[in-house]
């Protein structure tokens, strides 16, 4: 195994230039992960239209796995639904980022920004719920 | 290739086994050696011999094993406390390391001692083992924590270390060895301004132990702690100097067998120092791999450890500087520090410098190195760290250098 095999062209490319980068004036979900052990930070905030991700964004610091991965993780949610979080894997995740042979703590890293994701669009799907079933329940 | 004035490195080197292994098929270079140190043939065989030759429980047995390996457990204390020069291996309590010693203090000493509005004072140096204890003693007796500022390079701050001290603090509590910065501290005079204030101290001497010369006889603390897995010996064991008048009047923290003379149903008395503080079956084997770290270090000279690690670090910190987008904490001069270098390169994260350089064998750790408030204040959210001991060479110090300049090529710097 070689730098260059963990560290693919493509991770070290959104590090330098991350994509989605910023924070959104409104936002209709939004969540924020750290990993103690790294430093590693980052908040997810999103828009929605017609029940699919509108605009999102990405902000924090942190090692170039966890950056990169959460940059990526926004091109991909752009326009599909929110629901189509409950289907996102680790495994997408990792071929994602062109399968990287990362070690147990290199894992985590590579996580945040899908765990982020997923808290922020549980969070949006349970309000969507409670407003939808709460005022007769 | 450079060879070390201090000692003959190859010939340190040819006794630690680990140092043949291949780590991604790239020799290995051990740069970690703040966090734990390789341990050399000694070390390991004498854990063997305890085990496959006279495996027993210390103080209890009276048969030919049981004998042996009392004998050899209390001749580990001597051999440990003497490396420290405490004045008597009744000083010496055996405890898992040098975290279990600063919580033996804070139960055992402190909780009784500590009082309502009283001060401790520590630094921002501080390894969270020398700060959370005194934060949870604070809390639970309604004393402050105060903490010691640093000057630009990484010492301390003596005029508010004297600010500190005029409000006769019960504690004072300093490492005497940064793990991050390798400041070494003046422990001497800052014990003898601690006593003068009335107050009881406490030195950490995880990192200083192990790489320097020490005589708890010359710095007057009252307590001084360390653990073996950093100089060499096994995990799990360590041991707290104290000042025999001060144990003597604490009562044990735990309580069972071996810390006690007798027990009556009516109650129980304590045993003799150090037994009082050492509740049940010890660390035996540890304790005796212990002893024979630190009876290895003084065979090659803690003066030579010193000296050698001094070379390493001149050598390093003119080399690694001119590298693009070095930063280096701590203070200038080698003579001021211990071998432990912290830094950041431009904007590679340490721990992506971790991966890269771990691929290229080259073990650092990256971190905030259970010093957060030290993070706070150098305004980063973790450092790299190499730190060298005895085995390491100049060879490891180019190495280093390459995966470095590697990282940045890879990061575009
Ligand atoms: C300065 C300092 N103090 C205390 C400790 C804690 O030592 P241990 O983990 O062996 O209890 C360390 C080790 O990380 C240290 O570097």
């Amino acid at each position: 195994m070689s730098s260059a095999e963990i560290y693919k062209e493509i991770i070290l490319d959104y590090y330098r230039h991350p994509r989605n980068y910023g924070k959104l004036e409104k936002t209709d979900g939004s969540a924020r992960e750290t990993n103690p052990l790294c430093g590693d930070d980052v908040e997810i905030q999103f828009s929605v239209a017609d029940g699919k991700f509108g605009e999102i964004r990405y902000s924090g610091k942190g090692c170039a796995i966890s950056q990169a991965s959460t940059s990526m993780l926004t091109e991909l949610a752009k326009g599909k639904q929110v629901e189509w979080v409950k289907e996102l894997s680790k495994e997408d995740v990792f071929k994602m980022l062109g399968n990287p042979e990362l070690g147990p703590a290199r894992v985590k890293c590579a996580l945040l920004g899908m765990k982020a994701l997923k808290v922020a669009a549980y969070g949006y799907l349970g309000s969507k719920f409670e407003e939808n079933n709460g005022s007769d329940s | 290739m450079l060879k070390s004035e201090a000692l003959n490195v190859e010939k340190v080197r040819a006794d630690f086994p680990i140092l043949n292994r291949k780590v991604h098929g790239k020799r290995l270079v051990y740069l970690d050696n703040a966090a734990t140190t390789q341990k050399p043939n000694v070390v390991i065989d004498t854990l063997v011999d305890y085990y496959s030759r006279y495996n027993a429980n210390a103080h209890r047995s009276v048969h030919t094993l049981g004998e042996e390996a009392t004998a050899a457990f209390e001749g580990a204390r001597k051999t440990v406390s003497r490396f420290v020069g405490a004045s008597s291996p009744e000083e010496l309590i055996f405890v898992k390391g040098t975290t279990d010693a600063t919580n033996l203090v804070r139960f055992a000493w402190a909780e009784k001692n500590v009082k309502r509005g009283d001060t401790i004072v520590t630094t921002l140096m501080e390894h969270h083992s020398n700060i959370v204890p005194w934060q949870l003693v604070a809390k639970k007796k309604g004393a402050e924590v105060k903490y010691v500022g640093l000057n630009k390079d990484g010492t301390l701050k003596m005029d508010e270390f004297e600010d500190a001290i005029r409000e006769s603090p019960a504690l004072v509590a300093v490492t005497q060895c940064s793990n991050v910065l390798g400041t070494i501290n003046d422990v001497a005079r800052i014990c003898r301004l601690a006593h003068e204030a009335g107050a009881v101290s406490l030195v950490d001497g995880a990192q200083s132990a192990p790489h320097m010369p020490v005589d708890i006889s010359k710095l007057g603390t009252d307590f001084f702690a360390f653990s073996a897995h950093k100089m060499m010996g096994p995990t799990g064991i360590g041991a707290l100097y104290g000042r025999k008048s001060l144990l003597e009047g604490m009562d044990p923290f735990e309580g069972g067998g071996d810390m006690i003379k007798e027990v009556h149903t009516s109650g129980a008395t304590w045993n003799d120092l150090p037994y009082k503080f050492e509740a049940g079956t010890s660390n035996i084997a540890g304790a005796i791999g212990f002893g024979s770290a630190a009876n290895y270090l003084s065979e090659i000279g803690m003066d030579k450890v010193r000296r050698h690690e001094v070379e390493l670090l001149e050598y390093a910190l003119e080399n690694l500087s001119k590298v693009k987008g070095m930063t280096i904490y701590g203070p200038e001069d080698a003579d001021q520090r211990g071998g432990v270098l912290s830094f950041n390169l431009s904007d590679v994260h340490p721990h992506d410098l971790a991966t890269i350089l771990d691929e290229r064998g080259i073990a650092i750790r990256s971190g905030h190195h259970c010093a957060q408030p030290l993070m706070e204040w150098l305004e980063v959210p973790a450092t790299s760290r190499a730190s060298f001991y005895v085995y390491n060479s100049f060879d490891d110090v180019d190495s280093l250098k390459e995966g470095l300049e590697k990282a940045n090529e890879m990061f575009g710097a």
